[in-house]
């Protein structure tokens, strides 16, 4: 069976369903990453130090792994969820910090944000609009993730210039595929929770953002 | 050592320990893709690789 075929086939509970978790998602992502902003601008000024990216990270993964999919099926997932950007948002205050400081800085900051979000609202809207099937993805993303969580752990020690940059641009492009591919489980039944749904949208674009970040700064010529 | 490296590391493996099950499964379960179905994927994978070069140019 062709599996562009199945959202035509679709009942019309079924569409509206789609639909409106499709608009909860949304609506919530939208909600956390103002929060996050918010978060991040108040580490941003109060100059917390350098660890808290690592501390705000490891508590968000435990919430993740440990609280969220106890609670996803309720309304305590929603304040799960505004607790898990928040503190990821809080997390990034050092990182701006440094990127903020270097000469031209607040370019490399915007240029990052507005970059990440054309890409967010670019493949989300092909993967909406399009409504194809990226399912057959998911192996090659999941896999895709080990190699690049395997390079990371090696670049802590051996610490390659070069390397930091190939993980970056493979990060964009992997969680690019993850949008595709996260998108279009919402579209095709794959995910019915929009709780589960906005967390999974917000770790890619919090990942791409931090590796633009990245690749701009690095890249830019004036660092 | 930095304390900081360490830390990372412990959570990396423990990251990679989490999703291994999960990441197993999925790759057995995966469909396989159809005629057309990568050609939609790189498409928009290039217009980012493009994109992300234009941006790098910019700044």
């Amino acid at each position: 069976m062709n599996r562009l075929d199945i959202s035509a086939a679709r009942p019309t509970e079924s569409v509206l369903s789609t639909n409106k978790l499709i608009k909860n998602t949304y609506i919530l992502l939208s909600m956390t990453l103002l929060f996050s902003a918010v978060t991040a601008a108040a580490s941003v000024m109060l100059n917390v130090p350098g660890w808290t990216y690592m501390a705000s990270i490891i508590g968000a993964f435990l919430l993740i792994w440990l609280v969220l999919p106890r609670t996803a099926n309720s309304s305590t997932g929603l304040v799960v969820v505004f607790g898990i950007t928040g503190l990821m948002g809080f997390g990034l205050g050092p990182i701006l910090n440094m990127y903020l400081s270097m000469a031209n800085g607040p370019q490399i900051v915007g240029t990052a944000m507005a970059g990440t979000g054309i890409i967010f609202l670019g493949l989300s809207g092909y993967a909406l609009s399009s409504k194809r099937d990226f399912s057959f993805m998911g192996g090659f993303l999941v896999a895709g993730l080990l190699v690049v969580f395997m390079a990371i752990l090696a670049n802590l020690f051996i610490a390659l210039p070069a390397l930091q940059l190939a993980i970056s641009a493979a990060v964009i492009m992997l969680m690019s595929g993850f949008i595709l591919y996260d998108t279009s489980r919402m579209v095709n039944g794959g995910e019915t929770n929009y709780i589960m749904a906005t967390i999974g949208l917000y770790l890619n674009i919090y990942n791409i953002f931090i590796h633009l970040l990245s690749l701009l700064g690095a890249l830019s010529g004036d660092d | 050592m930095d304390w900081t490296k360490i830390i990372w590391a412990v959570a990396i493996v423990a990251m990679i320990l989490v999703l291994w099950p999960r990441a197993k499964q999925m790759m057995k379960d995966t469909p396989k893709a159809e005629k057309g179905d990568w050609q939609a994927v790189v498409l928009p994978l290039a217009f980012v690789a493009g994109f992300v070069i234009l941006l790098i140019m910019l700044v």
